[in-house]
């Protein structure tokens, strides 16, 4: 079982700070960690590889830096890993970015699975893991909550849909992306940082791997960001104290005035 | 200039409402580029009326590939077909629903046919001058709002999302074309195969489709206590929703959990109760209409973002709305009948 694994570096956001002015984000002093939600889906291959045997590789496209999230996946239990980078790849939005993920990865040979996060937090388009089994024609479940059996070329899935969940069966090899329902990610073990803070990790560029200079970067991108800015914000609105019985039913008050104006009752 | 389409979903030989809010969006943009709103609808055994409700809620033209194959969503062949009618009538616009299916056939196709895409949109307008279209979209946790173009490539790809416009109003005396389209089998062909659909009972309203979401968290103390929430739901004819602690303690299953790792939604009102407002939390919430909150630490960060706070306990506030809440049903039942 051959499983790759692409991942995000993202910056840490559980406290997002929005410059007013610019209104672009405040990226000094903010951390750098692996995208969260990609955590399901490198906690899901190491699984299957205990399960099943073999090797799961993670990729990332980024800048140098994004060497430490791919270290990381394998102090966790991935084998090895390969980063994409290099100035040419910069601006590029989901097209683009897929683009050289999926021909990183037929660089790499025969694989079984791709398993991408569903969404990274700071793009937050969900784009980029349909976007890679498009460039390299793989059936493709999203959305993926459990995998019910794997063998004989065939992988069966549960994914989460609107009002339930669906059975899809794909053939090998296949693309999932994955949420958090299908895994509980495993801590990094000291043993397997020593083993990740030895890897030499690869470092790919244009030339390393088949790629189109036109289809690179902000050139290669279809789509252009406009503007960038923060909406409103906060509404905190009025806020009333429940202390005792009268001011309860003042409370309560408030909400049916609150319902019946706006309607909702 | 093409044409505006908007993709309708026919999901379990039924046509979704989405399909009429993105025909409401669609108009407004075909009649500023002065051109025709299409819907295209694919699917299996589709209703004369279904088409029909199409062209009387706004669709000047639909085109319908009606084939067995399409009983139940399958990305490759959705794609395959959908690559077709884009190459053969090149419209400039086209839209989708972000539901789970707009999430993953639109950066299917766009990928194939290199075109941009803009996820999950709030606002579809089109550029003085340019005639391009901006989509601006929320992202970094609903942090930030981003207005995103694709100048040279079309059609100009979205997904937009459920509920940030209502659905458009028929109109019985509308008409319309409709064209029926057929494909060689070759392109149903996939190496994927649909084995069945699950209801989760629990989920009788979907989070991603309500209008109002009650969400309940730690604050409930227990597992129990998730029942006045569920009754709230039921009574304003909505969703239940909770945090991760509460999917985590087992309380309630991941389908209803918002947030970062969860869903993001924008009802058009959602009540947290005994929720902190972790900003994981918000980030699946903050761009609701209208926020309610019920929390009994005066300086819990949820308050930031309701419009309604109320300070104090969740198991004194709740029981008591859902009794007036029901009195007020009853007393406007009885003036009905009068
Ligand atoms: C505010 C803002 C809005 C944007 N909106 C759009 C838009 O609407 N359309 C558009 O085309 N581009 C958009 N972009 C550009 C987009 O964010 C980048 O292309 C980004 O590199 C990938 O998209 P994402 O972060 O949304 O990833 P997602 O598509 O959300 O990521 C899904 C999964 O793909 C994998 N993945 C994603 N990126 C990488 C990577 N670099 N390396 C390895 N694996 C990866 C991970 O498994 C991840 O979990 C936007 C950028 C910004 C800053
Ligand atoms: C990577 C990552 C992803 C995450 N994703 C999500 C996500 O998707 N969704 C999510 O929700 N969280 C997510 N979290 C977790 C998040 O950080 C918080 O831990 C979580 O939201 C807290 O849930 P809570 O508000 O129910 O609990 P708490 O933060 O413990 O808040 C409970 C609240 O209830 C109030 N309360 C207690 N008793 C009463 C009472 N009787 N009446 C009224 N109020 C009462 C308290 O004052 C308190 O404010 C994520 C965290 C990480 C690190």
């Amino acid at each position: 079982m051959k499983i790759i694994v692409p991942i995000k570096q993202v910056p840490e956001t559980s406290n997002v700070k929005m410059n007013p002015e610019t209104g672009t984000m405040v990226r000094e002093g903010v951390e750098s960690i692996i995208n969260p939600l990609d955590l399901y889906a490198i906690e899901t291959a190491i699984k299957l590889k205990e399960k099943f045997g073999g090797k799961v590789t993670v990729i990332s496209m980024g800048p140098e830096k994004a060497l430490e999230a791919i270290k990381e996946a394998i102090a966790m239990g991935c084998d090895d890993g390969v980063l994409l980078s290099d100035r040419k790849f910069a601006g590029s939005d989901t097209w683009a970015t897929s683009y050289v993920i999926a021909n990183g990865i037929k660089g790499m040979g025969d694989f079984d699975l791709v398993i991408c996060g569903e969404r990274a937090t700071d793009g937050d388009t969900a784009q980029v893991g349909p976007g890679i089994a498009s460039f390299l024609d793989l059936p493709l479940s999203t959305f993926t909550s459990e995998i019910l059996t794997l063998g004989d070329g065939r992988i069966r899935v549960k994914r989460l849909v609107e009002g339930g969940y669906e059975e899809l069966e794909m053939t090998l090899p296949a693309a999932l992306t994955v949420v958090k329902e299908i895994s509980d990610p495993r801590l990094p073990t000291l043993r397997g940082k020593l083993k990740a803070k030895k890897m030499e990790i690869p470092v790919l560029g244009p030339q390393n791997i088949d790629v189109k200079e036109e289809n690179l970067g902000l050139n290669g991108s279809p789509t252009r960001v406009v503007k960038i800015f923060t909406p409103k914000v906060t509404r905190e609105g009025e806020k009333i104290f429940v202390k005792d019985e009268k001011t309860l039913n003042e409370a309560v008050d408030k909400i049916m005035d609150f319902l019946i104006k706006k309607e909702f009752i | 200039m093409g044409e505006v389409w908007t993709l309708a979903e026919y999901r379990h030989e039924k046509l979704s409402t989405v399909s009429f809010e993105l025909l409401n969006r669609g108009k407004s943009l075909s009649q500023k580029l002065n051109v025709p709103l299409a819907s295209v609808i694919l699917g299996s055994n589709i209703k004369k009326e279904d088409v029909q409700e199409l062209i009387e809620r706004g669709a000047d033209k639909v085109y319908v590939v009606d084939d067995k194959n399409f009983k139940n969503f399958l990305v490759e062949p959705y794609a395959n077909v959908l690559m077709e009618l884009l190459n053969e009538y090149k419209p400039d616009i086209f839209i989708a629903a972000a539901t789970t299916t707009g999430r993953t056939l639109m950066p299917y196709v766009a990928v194939r046919i290199k075109t941009g895409l803009t996820a999950d949109c709030t606002v579809l307008e089109i550029e003085e001058g340019t005639g391009n279209l901006l989509q601006t979209r929320p992202a970094i946790g609903g942090n930030i709002l981003a207005t995103i173009k694709t100048p040279n490539t079309r059609p100009q790809m979205a997904t937009v999302r459920p509920h940030s416009m209502k659905p458009s109003l028929p109109d019985r005396n509308r008409k319309g074309e409709v064209i029926y389209k057929n494909y060689d089998e070759s392109l149903f062909k996939a190496k994927s195969k649909y084995l069945r659909f699950i209801k989760d009972e629990s989920q009788q309203v979907t989070v991603q489709d309500a209008k109002v979401i009650v969400a309940g968290g730690r604050g409930l103390g227990k597992e129990e206590n998730f029942k006045i929430i569920g009754e709230l739901a039921e009574l304003l004819g909505g969703a239940v929703g909770a945090s991760r602690d509460v999917v985590d303690r087992g309380w309630i299953t991941y389908p209803h959990q918002i947030g970062l790792s969860g869903k993001t939604v924008s009802p058009a009102l959602y009540i947290a109760a005994g929720i902190s407002g972790a900003v994981q939390h918000i980030a699946g919430m903050q761009t609701s209409e209208n926020i309610i909150a019920v929390n009994k630490d005066p300086d819990a960060q949820i308050f930031h973002l309701a419009n309604l706070g109320i300070v104090g306990d969740l198991n004194e506030v709740l029981p008591l709305l859902i009794k007036r809440i029901k009195e007020y049903k009853a007393k406007e039942a009885s003036k009905n009948v009068q």
